[in-house]
């Protein structure tokens, strides 16, 4: 499956990726880090939705969102 | 911040996907030309079944940005330094910067960096090009140093068809001093130096760059795009590369203008300040390429694509 890793330190909470993901798994956590935002995230159970899309890493404004992308064999997805 | 080096990326969502990508940064600094190499060799990562398909391009310094949340330099920092990646510009780039938000570029992109008088970014390039001229040299400008002190320094520069690229960053106020009206303000828009919003009357029209800079002789490119959404975002890096290009095939001056949010100054979240670019901005600097010459690159052979022959370079 595909997934995302957001750099947590690096988030500032803008929340543009939770825009743009068709499959609407982003949303904002509770976490709060050292900069003082409220960091984004995607729920454990819903990572195995993600595309693979890179939508959500070309918005981010601070480089925040790394993409992994599944190679072959997307059905279980 | 200087934890950030560190990186205790605590997702618990992805613990096994933490733990290999600290292993990735770790190795990295040690061996950065390895590094380079593996991501030339290959274009992109792999680990098992999985490639990594976005990541921060080498040129960009992995640090955080002074930038306000949901600020658009973010992006166009982004993608300057993916395009030097990806056209192989990187080490042979001179940048000159300017005064605004963005002046603090030479820290985020790794290219030797010039910073120059407000609004002087395009003279202090030309001498850059003309002294070495084998080097890519590029200009990064919001609309309050480009558009207003550097109008005189822009327009020349480009009639004059200086070898450089110019990126133009449009967010509709003056940044890093506050949020005072720019020339590139929306009518109506309030600022601290219109509190009552832009008056036509009072203050004149927003200024369009892109076609002013389109209708000038050395102008081989020039293009308007936004970054407010993910599909104008990668169609503005499009038009970059060829902006970027204009300079490499050196055809002449390249202009690239980017309609940006500034979230602070026109105090709304960031969510709502790229859907003011959509609503209110795009409707008033229409998108899209304005200036498009071809040529070899020597005196006179610029023409619109598509002219069997012709003028030298007063196309559109
Ligand atoms: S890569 Fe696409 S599908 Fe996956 S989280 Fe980002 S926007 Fe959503
Ligand atoms: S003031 Fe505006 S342009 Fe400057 S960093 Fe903040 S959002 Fe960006």
């Amino acid at each position: 499956m595909s997934r995302i890793l957001v750099t947590e330190e690096r988030c500032k909470g803008c929340l543009l990726c939770t825009t743009v993901c068709p499959v609407s798994i982003i949303r904002q956590s509770e976490r709060i880090n050292q900069q003082g935002y409220k960091v984004a995230e995607v729920g454990a159970d819903d990572m195995g939705k993600c595309t693979g899309c890179t939508s959500c890493a070309t918005i981010c404004p601070d480089m925040a969102i790394e993409v992994w992308r599944s190679k072959k064999q997307k059905k279980v997805a | 911040m200087a934890k950030a080096k560190t990186a205790p990326k605590a997702a618990p969502a992805a613990t096994a996907a933490a733990k290999k990508t600290a292993a990735r940064k770790a190795a990295a600094p040690k061996t950065a030309a390895q590094k380079a190499a593996g991501q030339k060799a290959a274009g992109q990562k792999t680990a098992g079944d999985e490639e990594l398909v976005f990541t921060r391009p080498d040129s960009l310094v992995d640090r955080a940005t002074h930038y306000c949340p949901g600020c658009h330099h973010g992006i166009a920092h982004r993608m300057v330094a993916e395009l030097l990646d990806e056209m192989d510009l990187a080490g042979r780039t001179v940048a000159a910067s300017s005064i605004g938000c963005s002046v603090f570029l030479y820290n985020y992109i790794k290219a030797d960096t010039v910073e120059s008088p407000h609004g002087r970014a395009p003279a202090v390039a030309t001498g850059i090009k003309r002294a070495r001229p084998d080097k890519f040299v590029f200009t990064y400008q919001g609309d309050g140093d480009l558009a207003s002190i550097g109008m005189a320094e822009i327009m020349h520069a480009a009639n004059r068809g200086e070898r450089i690229t110019v990126v133009f960053v449009n967010n509709t106020v003056y940044g890093m001093t506050g949020g005072q009206m720019a020339p590139t303000t929306l009518i109506g828009q309030k600022t601290t130096t219109c509190p009552g919003g832009r008056c036509k009357d009072n203050e004149g029209s927003p200024i369009r760059m892109a076609e002013i800079i389109s209708q000038l002789g050395g102008t081989a490119f020039c293009a308007r795009g936004s970054l407010d959404s993910v599909k104008n975002i990668r169609q503005a890096k499009k038009y970059m590369r060829q902006a970027f290009e204009a300079q490499t095939k050196g055809l002449g001056f390249g202009f690239v203008e980017l309609l940006s949010g500034c979230p602070t100054n026109w105090r709304l979240s960031p969510v709502a300040a790229n859907k003011r670019i959509t609503d209110e901005m795009i409707p008033y600097f229409p998108l899209g390429v304005y200036k498009e010459l071809e040529g070899d690159g020597t005196c006179g052979s610029l023409i619109a694509p598509g002219t069997a022959s012709g003028g030298a370079g007063e196309g559109k």
